[in-house]
């Protein structure tokens, strides 16, 4: 389904439309709160975005360095260019393990939050080839159990109300039925999962941030999940897309200013935390993922999307994105990143996403890395035309719109009978919902007898 | 100082009121004022639909109409945004420069170019002030939450000078109205509830008389208080500004 049609269907349920987008518009809030007080934050936005825009330039050997400095450390790197060789490489990680090699019983794996291995399906595939995966971020482990996507890369579960988190516990944790307390219900989350990292003999986790100059990585979770996973499990394997990489360990200092106040409007995450070598006796594994991020970098109006820190801020900002909910775009990413970066993967099923914004620009506005997402919607637009992928009526009824507008005569005429048409037809007709979509809950300007052009032509042509 | 006035396409076939007053503000603030009548659109509807290959000759059918003018002055920031931001796809041809450099958006020109500091105007109504994207973010019209806390901006400042006005403290000062083009059909639903959310935003907090710069916003926004029936009145800011009331 397309966006307009999923929007729709979200939005038919007015008081939860109200719920989502005031819920989003607080976190707007908070963050707005956390960075006005900062006087250099416009400043320290620029210098990320410099930050990563020279990476980006430099990619290439950035991620040479960064492989050099982690086989250094004794960490085993691996290179997946789509995800299904990232799903294989870690199924085979998994597979040699010595800690797991011979073990009798199902594997047991830990992850924390990873938007990439959401990107590449890896927790189904990891399913049918006997893995038990636990997400074991609160947010994505409610939308595990409901067998959903995210709705959101950083709130996963943020489409869903205390009430159906109750549901969900009471169904897959034996809550009691109605239980809705906040703390009674992340305390049953607590005690199940605290069994599953025990269990643990693998962890999995994203990466925020790669240092080439060290060959470590930063993971910024709010829950320590991570950590407990790691330090427990014998096997790490951190995954991350190829765009993660910051040059130096000092450029932590501008990305992680920016990070949490951009996203939820914390200072910063509760846990900032530097891997950098296996503990003695353990593995360390790196999988590094193109999966069309090479592509993407090869589009010169549309590279710099790969600035994204995935901090979410342009979906808390979007209003489109408050009013449609993440499922409405049907994608990994969700909102006005996803709208830009999901067209280099699929242009025919995402071509609905550049248009799913009114182009208000708030999204550039609110980047901590500068992406001027707007500026791409549009673009993207003109690529979606130009590939033929633009419903007919629209192709066609541009075309004849440009025509028209091109020639002066023609459009006075017909802005002239479209008026008179509007003035004498009776109202249930140019209201007519099943033609007028505008009238569903507008109603028409009146239509007057002169144009400007024609009241000028009148009263002061001289 | 040649000065040529553009009057949008929808402007002039649905709010010719709205042309006439931007038209009378600028002659009454002594500004020799040409309209070329051949005039018809900056084209912006196709090119945000992904069109503007078609746009094209819009677009140049816009340059050849004002290519003669200093100043082309519009009741309007978001074709204003266009013709300065798009109009980059044809042949920069000295017209072309000319054009884009010289294109206005009212309000911006009162203050920057005609620095008029006086409106000599009674509004003794409560105004709410609804911010178009492309004048706010697009042009830079007006401070945007997501930078700085500050809400200042040109039309408050003009509003500000008029005798009696009150203006409307929004929860959210400035939130998009969803009128977006073509989105206001293609994603009509939620279009109409950025709309219906805005408008509850004015009336929750007293607005009796609703204005911008913008009148594609505010025709979205007045589609939904007729359709509510709100007794809110809807005026374009020229309207104001020329001593309309409503």
């Amino acid at each position: 389904m397309n966006h307009p049609a999923l929007a729709e269907k979200f939005a038919k349920d007015f008081n939860r439309t109200t719920w989502h987008d005031e819920t989003l518009w607080f976190v707007r809030q908070k963050r707005d709160r956390a960075i006005y007080p900062i006087p250099e934050f416009q400043e320290l936005r620029l210098l990320a975005s410099q930050i990563k825009d020279h990476t980006l330039s430099n990619l290439d050997n950035y991620l040479l360095q960064f492989e050099e400095n982690a086989i250094k450390n004794g960490v085993k790197v691996h290179w997946a260019a789509d995800g299904e060789e990232h799903n294989r490489i870690v199924l085979d990680i998994i597979r040699n393990a010595s800690s797991i090699k011979g073990k009798t019983g199902p594997i047991k794996m830990v992850k924390s939050k990873s938007m990439l291995t959401e990107e590449c399906h890896l927790n189904p595939f990891l399913q049918k080839n006997g893995v038990e995966v636990v997400d074991t971020d609160l947010g994505e482990r409610i939308v595990q159990f409901r067998n959903e996507p995210p709705s959101h890369i950083v709130m996963p579960a943020i489409h869903l109300k205390k009430e159906d988190v109750g549901e969900t516990f009471h169904e897959h944790l034996g809550t009691p039925k109605g239980e809705k307390d906040p703390q009674a219900l992340t305390e049953a989350a607590r005690q199940h999962l605290r069994q599953k990292f025990v269990e643990a003999d693998v962890a999995l986790t994203g990466v925020n941030f790669a240092v080439a100059e060290t060959g470590s990585f930063v993971v910024c979770t709010n829950e320590g999940n991570a950590d407990l996973g790691v330090n427990l499990a014998n096997v790490h394997i951190a995954c991350m897309g190829m765009e993660k990489l910051i040059p130096k360990v000092e450029h932590l200092s501008v990305f992680i200013r920016l990070l949490a106040r951009s996203a939820t409007g914390q200072p910063v995450t509760t846990y900032t935390s530097h891997f950098t070598k296996p503990a003695d006796g353990k593995e360390m594994h790196i999988v590094i993922v193109d999966n069309g991020r090479t592509q993407q970098l090869g589009r010169s109006d549309f590279r710099n999307s790969l600035k994204c820190i995935r901090c979410g801020a342009c979906m808390n900002t979007c209003p489109v994105y408050r009013r449609s909910g993440g499922h409405s775009y049907d994608f990994t990413v969700p909102g006005p990143i996803g709208a830009i970066l999901s067209p280099n993967i699929d242009l025919h099923k995402y071509s609905s996403l550049p248009f799913a914004s009114t182009l208000c620009g708030s999204c550039s506005d609110v980047c901590p890395v500068k992406i001027d997402i707007h500026v791409q919607l549009y673009k993207w637009r003109q690529v979606v035309s130009k590939e033929n992928e633009l419903p007919a009526a629209k192709k066609w009824g541009m075309k004849g719109l440009a025509k028209m507008l091109a020639m002066p005569k023609v459009y006075d005429l017909g802005g002239k009978v479209a008026r008179s048409a509007l003035r004498i037809l009776p109202h249930g007709m140019t209201h007519a919902q099943s033609m007028n979509p505008w009238a569903k809950a507008r109603e028409l300007p009146d239509a007057p007898k002169q144009s400007f052009k024609e009241w000028y032509s009148k009263n002061k042509k001289s | 100082m040649k000065v040529a006035l553009f009057i949008p396409c929808y402007v002039d076939q649905f709010y010719p009121n709205v042309g006439i007053n931007t038209l009378q503000l600028l002659e009454k603030l002594g500004v020799e004022v040409a309209y070329p009548t051949q005039q018809t659109c900056c084209g912006q509807p196709m090119a945000n639909s992904g069109c503007e290959q078609d746009s094209k000759e819009v677009y140049h059918h816009f340059v050849d109409t004002f290519a003669d003018y200093d100043y082309i002055v519009t009741p309007s920031g978001s074709c204003t945004y266009h013709v300065r931001k798009h109009y980059d796809i044809i042949d920069q041809t000295p017209a072309v420069q000319k054009v884009r450099k010289g294109v206005y958006e009212l309000v911006d020109f009162l203050e920057n170019i005609l620095k008029v500091e006086e409106i000599p105007v009674d509004f003794p109504y409560k105004v709410g002030l609804h911010l178009s994207c492309h004048g706010q973010r697009g042009l830079r019209q007006a401070n945007a939450s997501e930078i700085i806390g500050d809400k200042g901006g040109q039309i408050l400042t003009l509003l500000r000078k008029l005798r009696g006005i009150e203006i409307t403290q929004l929860e959210r000062n400035d939130e998009c109205c969803g009128f977006g083009g073509s989105f206001c059909i293609t994603e009509e639903a939620v279009s109409a509830r950025m709309g219906q959310d805005r408008i509850a935003d004015h009336v929750r907090n007293g607005t009796k008389v609703l204005t911008g710069g913008d009148m594609s916003c505010l025709m979205h926004l007045e589609g939904i208080v007729k359709r509510q029936q709100l007794p809110m009145k809807v005026m374009h800011i020229a309207e104001i500004l020329n001593g309309s009331q409503p």
